[in-house]
């Protein structure tokens, strides 16, 4: 047995190395938070990129090559999000990287992908992924700074000058509110109130009774993602608040209205993409056919309602493709160079042009102010 | 020549660390081989605890999170190197332990599992909020090492993978020597003593409060030195390194691969160190295995899985 | 004085489903020494097969009842397949057992049904019953109801049916029930049956207020745990207490203190008892043998 043990194992070797030769593909790498207490928003990520490699293949691939898809799952945990990462870059040399479900995840792939010089493409919402801007890492959702400033500057026009935050300790809704908290001033807004929950309990009607009793709150704010901003949208209508309720785009998702109730969720405000609205679009906005196509695909073939979340995948996808379509050649170089020579791409979250300081590529104007009437979303005055 | 059990440990774990990286076909394996050794540090500690003085902490990953988190904050605040930093996070994880574990050691079983479940919560719990220091959730940055640089103006040129593979496997053989040493000694007689029985230890003299801080305070010190070695190898790290799954993970790599011995707590970290990076094409059935090993192994080789294997080879049977 | 009475509300909402998790946690320490950390999976389940049910077209009880019955099932199962045959082994082990199973659990569910947030409508609807300037959900009335009412129909069951006092008996010294002849088999079946059906019947009465997916059961077990272990660990009444007590704790924190330590606030309650109280509040002073 030993004898014939070494030539099988070399011989085994061997082929691997011919096989991966002889096809020729695009190899993608997404390490994406599928299971864990992101999974909310990593599982429409995830089926997202399969669904579209699916049909991009469908349709003959990238100037004739088949794009090979490598999908890991972190489950929310940025130590194997870095064992993920560095898998992908030595073990299944992908040309670049997708993924980064959480703030958490995407600091450690971008580290491995900074030192392996190959792009990467973050889905998620912190700030400090592309500022202060590292050469190769891009990110498709908004800031959390962005999602204030929209929701501050519609509160200025409604004539606030003092609010309630509340916010969930995980780190999406940490992030946003201290975003947010700095900020407020720009807008001539005062944070009167400042509470917090833990993303799994279960009610917050102590917290949102100290708010609600704070002097001078004339709205309230909850940056947060999950089930926590369904709950905190009940039991606001419980304790019957009356003032207007402002949710953050990590809730952008017919699930939100589902879970908080139609009931509670009325005027409801949050700042969303034109993926929530996409019906409501005029037939000119250059978003709407990029936007139902999407609809169309992922509804069809998962039955549940598109979110921002499988958006941000979507559009990170198509970044991508885009890049690997525009560039000299199929290697992490001169798609990271492409990439960042975008301009006026059309995605689901807004229209992305990147410069070499720009890494995000979006402005307030992708982020839509969105009410929320009768169960479904409107565009807000 | 007849190899003590101590030799044939350290044998092996040497070896493991010299002669496996001929076989890794890509800079990746040396990635899981360091988060294998990183782990195994911690688990050594927890063999101490719990397979030498059969004391269950299910909060371990509160020192993890100390040391991890020293590493980060006190080359920026205090200016320490971050190799000082390490030996910091140690201190003050020993002193935490130190103080904790006086109260906390009067319990037993249960008792003692959620108590020390509750310090572990309290630490990722400040780590998490108080983001002004730790900038919270989303996690922070720590500095480089700097012994790669200092080696390679010295001639020896490793990539960062291969750096902190032996580094690691290093700091690992260096514990297991440490732990096994302690086996052998007086304390670690002591411990293993009040193990059997806290009663009859008392009778013939062992300090048992005393023994039962010491191994607590020195497991502290190996979880904390892990969570340092992580942090600075991932140049980054999140409150969940203290957090609660955390804890478990520890224990259960211990307990898997047979907490009372240093090999098998070691392969237990390595199983499950490997099992997401083996299962990634099941990755939806990573939870489902998981919880199926973890039942199966302790229902039936009760033991830990090295222990249990020996047994088979060397045909003495149950 | 409507916002202390708004906290109260607040508190003895979720303190009710951590006192239902704690009776759990209780009646299978009572029956096998064994701390099972797997409880929280059966509220998890209660919640999860009920909306599964009721979402393909069940009526709410049905769906309700269907979700109880399927869970005692499974805790019936757990007993024979993981629990009974580690009788004996170390603390250490039987924890990485129930965890194991926890983890299990979660990774059956994922599968079975999805990992998205899902909910089902209020028993009585939603409009808060308005006291004293505080609100209260119809729904929280259910929860505690649910709480009290089971707690009241254990005490009948343990301290006046002849069922109920095998069961005390077995926990109490199991050589000794065998040999006056009692069935302790069906005495474990009996208790893991019911620890578990109580478990969902916690996640069927919660859900409405605090949603589900397959993952909150962890949350639910270390509260739960808390509790029973504030109350004393094995004592009914103790796991009923301590349940609501944690849940109280939780609310004067984050209404009074800071909203962002008030779990810190139940863990550092856990371990001041435990240290000047080991026994917890109404436990027994244990006495070893040597």
């Amino acid at each position: 047995m030993k004898k014939t043990l070494i030539p099988t194992a070399l011989g085994l070797v061997a082929s691997l190395g011919l096989t991966t030769a002889a096809l020729a593909e695009i190899r993608l790498g997404a390490s994406i938070s599928a299971t864990g207490p992101a999974a909310f928003l990593g599982d429409p990520e995830a089926k997202t990129l399969e669904i579209l490699v699916e049909q991009l293949n469908a349709a003959g691939g990238i100037g004739g090559e088949n794009i090979a898809l490598v999908l890991y799952d972190d489950a929310g945990d940025p130590n194997k999000a870095r064992t993920f990462a560095t898998r992908l870059v030595e073990d299944d040399e992908v040309v670049a990287i997708i993924g980064g479900t959480t703030t958490g995840t995407s600091m450690s792939i971008l580290a491995v992908a900074e030192d392996a010089e190959i792009p990467f493409i973050s889905l998620a919402g912190a700030i400090d992924i592309i500022d202060p801007v590292k050469r190769h890492t891009f990110k498709t959702p908004h800031t959390d700074r962005m999602a204030c400033q929209k929701i501050f500057e519609h509160m200025q026009n409604q004539g606030f000058t003092g609010i309630g935050l509340i916010s969930g300790t995980d780190g999406f809704g940490a992030s946003m509110q201290a975003q947010c908290k700095d900020v407020a001033g720009d807008f001539g807004i005062t944070i009167v109130a400042d509470e917090t929950y833990d993303p799994k309990d279960a009610d917050m009607t102590a917290q949102l009774t100290k708010i609600r009793n704070a002097a001078g709150v004339q709205a309230v704010l909850n940056p947060g993602f999950g089930q926590g901003p369904s709950i905190v949208t009940r039991n606001y209508r419980q304790l019957d608040i009356g003032l207007p309720l402002y949710q953050s785009h990590g809730v952008a998702s017919d699930g939100f209205i589902e879970l908080a109730g139609t009931d509670a969720a009325e005027g409801v405000r949050l700042p969303g993409t034109a993926l929530l609205v996409a019906d409501l679009l005029a037939d000119d906005d250059a978003q709407k056919p990029v936007v139902t196509a999407y609809k169309a695909a992922f509804e069809g073939k998962t039955g549940i309602p598109v979110g921002t979340f499988g958006g941000y995948a979507h559009d990170a996808f198509l970044i991508l493709t885009d890049a690997i379509a525009r560039a000299d050649a199929a290697e992490p170089a001169a798609i990271r160079d492409a990439i960042e020579a975008t301009t006026g791409l059309a995605g689901t979250t807004g229209i992305y042009s990147f410069t070499a300081t720009d890494h995000l590529g979006l402005d307030l104007s992708a982020f839509r102010m969105l009410e929320i009437k009768d169960g479904k979303w409107m565009l807000a005055e | 020549m007849k190899l003590s059990a101590k030799t044939a440990t350290l044998l092996v774990l040497a070896l493991l660390v010299a002669v496996t990286p001929f076989f890794f076909p890509s800079g990746y394996y040396y990635r899981v081989g360091a988060l294998i050794f990183v782990n195994g540090i911690a688990v050594t500690g927890i063999v101490i605890l719990t397979g030498y003085a059969g004391q269950i902490s299910l909060g371990h990953a509160g020192f993890a999170g100390i040391g991890a988190y020293a590493c980060a904050l006190a080359p920026v605040h205090l200016g320490l190197h971050p190799a000082l930093a390490v030996v910091l996070g140690a201190a003050i994880s020993a002193a935490m332990a130190w103080l904790v574990g006086r109260p906390i050691l009067r319990l037993k079983g249960y008792y003692l599992g959620v108590a020390t479940l509750g310090f572990g919560i309290l630490v990722s719990m400040v780590l998490n909020n108080e983001r002004e220091l730790t900038r919270g959730p989303d996690g922070i940055d720590v500095p480089e090492l700097g012994l790669r640089t200092v080696l390679k103006d010295w001639g020896l040129e490793l990539t960062n993978g291969q750096f902190w593979y032996f580094f690691c496997g290093l700091f690992l053989i260096l514990g297991a020597w440490l732990a096994l040493n302690l086996y052998d000694s007086p304390t670690g007689r002591a411990l293993r003593a009040l193990h059997g029985s806290e009663i009859a230890a008392r009778t013939v003299g062992v300090d048992v409060a005393r023994m039962k801080l010491q191994a607590f305070v020195i497991s502290a010190v190996y979880a904390s030195v892990s969570g340092s070695l992580l942090a600075l190898q991932n140049k980054f790290i999140t409150p969940d390194v203290a957090g609660f799954m955390h804890s478990i993970e520890m224990v259960t790599m211990a307990v898997l691969g047979g907490v009372g011995s240093i090999l098998g707590a070691i392969l237990g970290a390595g199983i499950l160190t490997l099992l997401p990076q083996v299962l990634t094409v099941f990755a939806e059935y990573e939870q489902l295995v998981l919880g199926l090993v973890m039942m199966l192994v302790m229902i039936f080789l009760r033991e830990g899985l090295l222990p249990s294997i020996l047994r088979r080879l060397r045909g003495t049977g149950e | 004085m409507s916002e202390l009475l708004q906290f109260l509300f607040s508190g003895v909402t979720v303190g009710a489903v951590y006192a239902l998790v704690a009776l759990g946690f209780t009646i299978i320490y009572n029956a096998s020494d064994v701390v099972n950390f797997a409880q929280g999976e059966f509220v998890m389940l209660g919640g999860m097969i009920t909306w599964f049910a009721h979402a393909a077209g069940l009526p709410l009880p049905l769906a309700a009842l269907i979700a109880i019955a399927a869970t005692a099932a499974l805790g019936v199962a757990m007993n024979k397949l993981a629990i009974e045959p580690a009788r004996g082994a170390p603390v250490v082990s039987l924890i990485i057992i129930t965890i194991g199973a926890s983890i299990f659990i979660q990774g059956a569910a994922q599968l079975v049904f999805d990992k998205q947030i899902h909910s089902f409508p209020a028993f009585s609807g939603d409009d808060p019953i308005r006291i004293g300037g505080a609100t209260i959900l119809p729904q929280s009335l259910w929860v505690i109801g649910g709480a009290l009412a089971t707690f009241v129909g254990l005490w009948v069951f343990f301290t006046r049916t002849l069922l109920g006092r095998a069961v005390l008996a077995t926990s109490n010294n199991r050589l000794a029930a065998q040999l006056v002849g009692i069935n302790t088999n069906f005495v474990m079946t009996l208790s893991f049956a019911l620890s578990a059906g109580i478990g969902a019947l916690a996640g069927v009465l919660a859900t409405p207020i605090t949603l589900t997916s397959y993952g909150v059961g962890i949350g639910f077990a270390l509260k739960g745990f808390a509790g029973a272990m504030l109350g004393g660990m094995g004592n009914p009444k103790g796991a009923l207490v301590g349940g609501f007590a944690i849940g109280l704790i939780e609310a004067m924190t984050a209404g009074y203190l800071s909203s962002q330590y008030k779990d810190a606030a139940a863990f550092i309650m856990i371990l001041l008892v435990l240290f000047f109280m080991p026994q917890g509040l109404f436990g027994r002073k244990s006495t070893d043998r040597v």
